[in-house]
């Protein structure tokens, strides 16, 4: 059952980033790249139009991991307070820049709005690298001092940074070059996965540079990659044993790579949406490797006198679990539905669509 | 420790009552829209279509709004109430987490398409995006309410060695004697907003004499609707919840009316007087005797509760708030049902629309039903005080254990000066979109 729940929680906070990620990469892409207001102003409403139904999959990730592993929750959203807490005026400032912008015709209004959609996508980007980074490294639960936890040993509290900006020191922060560096992979992945929905969504006069791009920004993920990977091993030193113990998760890696490799051929590619695609599998495969990587801990400790926090240990009844499954599986489906029909009525080009408004 | 339990309290008790304002239009303007919509499909007078639009304009605005502070409560069960979270998530994360998959993937994926999709989808399926994102609003209201009856009245449940509540029986929380009270009141309420709002934007164009034909269509409706829900809301549906408190929460239900004694035989009603903390007395009061024990009862005489029955430890820790809540909320609802039938009887004999007086009230009439809900939930959200689930957890029991006061102090002064901003802009916008009324929607 826990096992089930945590798959389920895990593909819907996926499809979270696959989803959302477009429209944080389209932000990033506006902020750097859209000078002409046509462009501003499709870009804005190739992310406008999803973002809600987009973030929605946030809002029941969070509801069910709630439900299923509330120990969990009320770990890592207390541990993580100032993170969280910025990371939530950041989707505030997103959101009203990108529903707000078109109300009035001002310049002036429509910079404020642009910059606000802009500049929240990106730190937001990067906070979403940072938190995946900081799941990965762990954390000081329950707060050890000298052998000596403070809070009960499934709690724990992090600052911002600490001065050592290390990984490997007693105290980690939220930030260290660790985490940072997953940071900069999650705002260069969903950079790459923005241009490739402009692209297909719009008829913006940048997509072939942006194409290019693509190519570019897809080299530095190479190069993070790696660098991150030799981090990894120095951090945790048993990062990899667990597809060694369990090779077919080996599967998880390998997609990330496919995506990886296809977008360096992102200029022969006839379809669009195969680039979209292959973004899809680099934000697919980077996610499910990493929970791979840790299963079945979801939250390593740093000490050795409280355990880690994991599936099993964070849960709430088998009841519980399984009434869940019955209306999960309906709202699942539901879902699915909603997802399908959404999308095909709003299928194709931004601009080549009849609004009637 | 103290003041960490203040700065968390207030920081949620802002917060919700932020997201709160937007809700509760959203819930009764879809079932407007949707009603206008029905009119124009029905009757193909392209000013109910109009209507519709025009009002789902104001809609989106609030739709962003209500999302926007929506995603901040969700997170601060965590964030703040980590303890809570912790020892009851198995139980009332069910109810958040059915909401999070179908009521909110229901509204947002077919606000787009109403907002966007008219031409793209004909009039049929345009009807059935307004119909669905009425419907996905509604189930956002009852699965939010089946979770808060949950912590006003908790059912089905069981209490582990470790102090974690585990669910036993799914069904009981969709059977809690609390739960459909609490949400046809609440859902009432909301109309009676939405129908005040309605009613006030129609009030102002007929004053200044722009697009009148609207402005009558609106008043109309606005009053329909308005009298009907009005109504309804004091009575049946605010006459249960205050029979439930009784029974459940007797220690509230003392607070709320402000009963310091109890009194041998019926109790009295008390219409005014102001609360003495110290000498645990009512000042300058005005009351009708055993009326209360009727309208409770429909006994005269039968004995109530008062507040000297309870332990201090039991009784809500902010008594003058709860009791100047209460009487807010039913003041108010009382002056709506007034307004509202003398609205209803000039419509009737077709004098509304050139009442001047009437019309001016109508229009500054709009921001109060906005109080007396969000009174309503204080004097729920108060009334279950010292406790965060009735009688099991206490409030001071859930909090983060981890988070300091210092945090806790600076999230709350960003979310003051972050929602200041959006309130501003929230009036902005849809100053906005009044001022250009309907006409300018066919540019
Ligand atoms: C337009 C708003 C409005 C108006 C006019 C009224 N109410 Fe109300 N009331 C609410 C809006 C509301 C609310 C915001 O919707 C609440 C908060 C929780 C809930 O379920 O509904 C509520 C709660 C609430 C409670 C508390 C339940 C609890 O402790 O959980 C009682 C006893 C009443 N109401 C009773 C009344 C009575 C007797 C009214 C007579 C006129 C009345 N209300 C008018
Ligand atoms: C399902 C809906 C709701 C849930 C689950 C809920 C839950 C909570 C929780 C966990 C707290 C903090 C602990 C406490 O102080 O008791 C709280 C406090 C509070 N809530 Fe609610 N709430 C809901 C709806 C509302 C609404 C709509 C309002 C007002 C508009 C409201 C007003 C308050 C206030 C004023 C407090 C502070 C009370 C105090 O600290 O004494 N609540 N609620
Ligand atoms: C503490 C309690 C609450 C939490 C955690 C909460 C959570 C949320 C969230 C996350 C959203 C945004 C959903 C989206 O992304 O579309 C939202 C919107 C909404 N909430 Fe709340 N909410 C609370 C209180 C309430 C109450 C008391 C009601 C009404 C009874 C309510 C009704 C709604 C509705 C109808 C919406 C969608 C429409 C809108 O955004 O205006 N909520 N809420």
């Amino acid at each position: 059952m826990e096992l089930f729940w945590f798959i389920i929680i895990g593909l819907i906070l996926t499809m979270f980033f696959i989803l959302d990620g477009y429209d944080f990469g389209a932000g990033i892409i506006h902020l750097f790249f859209a000078k002409k207001e046509k462009d501003k102003e499709v870009i804005t409403k190739s992310a406008g139009l999803f973002w809600d139904s987009n973030e929605v999959w946030l809002v029941a990730a969070g509801g069910l991991l709630f439900m299923a592993f509330p120990t969990f929750y009320a770990s890592v959203f207390s541990g993580f307070y100032l993170p969280l807490i910025i990371v939530l005026w950041l989707i505030v400032f997103r959101a009203i820049g990108l529903e707000f912008r078109g109300h009035f015709k001002y310049q002036m209004w429509k910079a404020i709005w642009d910059k606000s959609f802009g500049v929240s996508s990106l730190l937001l980007a990067l906070f979403f690298g940072i938190a995946l980074g900081n799941i990965v490294r762990g954390v000081n639960l329950g707060g050890v001092e000298d052998g000596i936890s403070i809070y009960e040993g499934h709690y724990f509290f992090l600052p911002l940074w600490s001065s050592s900006f290390s990984p490997l020191s007693t105290h980690p922060g939220v930030i260290d070059w660790f985490t940072l560096i997953i940071g900069f992979i999650s705002v260069v992945t969903l950079a790459i996965h923005g241009a490739n929905w402009v692209i297909l969504k719009t008829n913006a006069s940048i997509n072939e540079k942006l194409k290019k791009v693509v190519f570019k920004l897809n080299l530095v993920l190479l190069v993070l990659t790696i660098i991150s990977l030799v981090g990894w091993n120095i951090i945790v030193p048993e990062s990899f044993r667990n597809f060694t113990v369990r090779p077919y998760l080996i599967i998880f890696p390998i997609i990330y790579l496919i995506g990886l490799i296809g977008l360096f051929f992102r200029s022969k590619m006839k379809k669009d949406f195969t680039a979209f695609m292959c973004s899809t599998l680099l934000i697919l495969g980077g996610i499910t490797s990493s929970l791979a990587s840790m299963f079945p801990v979801i939250l390593p400790s740093t000490n050795s006198v409280n355990e880690h926090l994991t599936i099993y240990n964070t849960t709430t009844s088998q009841y519980g679990l399984s009434v869940a499954l019955s209306w999960g599986i309906v709202g699942l489906i539901l879902l699915g539905v909603y997802f399908i029909v959404q999308r095909r009525l709003m299928k194709g080009k931004i601009d080549d669509m009849d609004y009637g408004h | 420790m103290e003041d960490m339990i203040l700065y968390d309290r207030l920081q949620f008790a802002f917060t919700i009552t932020f997201h709160y304002i937007f809700p509760q239009l959203t819930m009764g303007l879809s079932l407007i829209i949707v009603f206008f919509k029905w009119n124009y499909l029905r009757s193909k007078v392209e000013k109910y279509n109009d209507a519709a639009k025009f009002f789902m304009k104001i809609f989106a605005i609030n739709f962003t709004m209500g999302v926007v502070t929506g995603i901040p409560m969700e997170f601060q069960f965590g964030t703040n109430w980590a303890k809570f979270s912790e020892l009851t998530g198995g139980i009332i994360g069910q109810t958040l987490a059915m909401e999070g998959l179908s009521s909110f993937f229901l509204e947002s994926s077919f606000l787009v398409l109403f907002i966007f999709g008219e031409k793209l989808m004909g009039q049929k399926l345009h009807f059935l995006t307004a119909f669905l994102v009425f419907l996905g609003s509604w189930a956002s209201g009852w699965f939010i309410l089946a979770t808060n009856a949950w912590m006003q009245h908790p059912v089905g449940y069981e209490i582990l060695d470790n102090g974690k509540f585990v669910l036993t029986n799914f069904s009981a929380l969709f059977t809690n004697p609390w739960l459909l009270p609490a949400f046809l009141h609440n859902q009432a309420a909301s109309v009676v907003t939405s129908s005040f709002v309605v009613a006030s934007i129609g009030a102002f164009y007929i004053l200044k004499n722009k697009n009148t034909e609207f402005g009558k269509l609106f008043l109309k409706t606005g009053v329909i609707f308005g009298l009907i829900s009005s109504i309804l809301v004091a009575f049946p549906t605010g006459d249960m919840n205050a029979k439930n408190v009784v029974k459940y929460q007797p220690a509230a239900f003392a607070a709320m009316e402000g009963i310091f004694e109890t009194e041998d035989a019926g109790s009295e009603i008390i219409l005014i007087g102001q609360p003495n903390m110290v000498e645990k007395k009512l000042d300058n009061k005005i009351a009708v005797p055993n009326i209360l024990s009727f309208l409770t009862y429909q006994e005269w005489d039968r004995q109530i509760m008062g507040m000297d029955k309870f332990e201090e430890a039991e009784l809500p820790d902010n008594i003058p708030l709860l009791y100047y809540a209460y009487h807010i909320m039913v003041g108010l609802g009382t002056i709506f049902i007034g307004v509202m039938v003398l609205a209803a009887f000039f419509l009737w004999r077709k004098k509304l629309y050139a009442m001047n007086a009437l019309l001016w009230t109508i229009m500054f009439m709009a921001p109060f039903p906005y109080i007396a809900n969000i009174t309503g939930w204080y004097v729920a959200e108060l009334g279950r005080q010292p406790y965060l689930v009735y009688g099991l957890l206490r409030t001071s029991e859930g909090v983060s254990p981890t988070v300091s006061s210092g945090n806790t102090l600076f999230t709350l002064l960003g979310f003051v000066g972050l929602y200041t901003l959006l309130g501003l802009l929230f009036v902005l916008l849809v100053g906005k979109t009044i001022n250009e009324g309907p006409k300018s929607l066919n540019h």
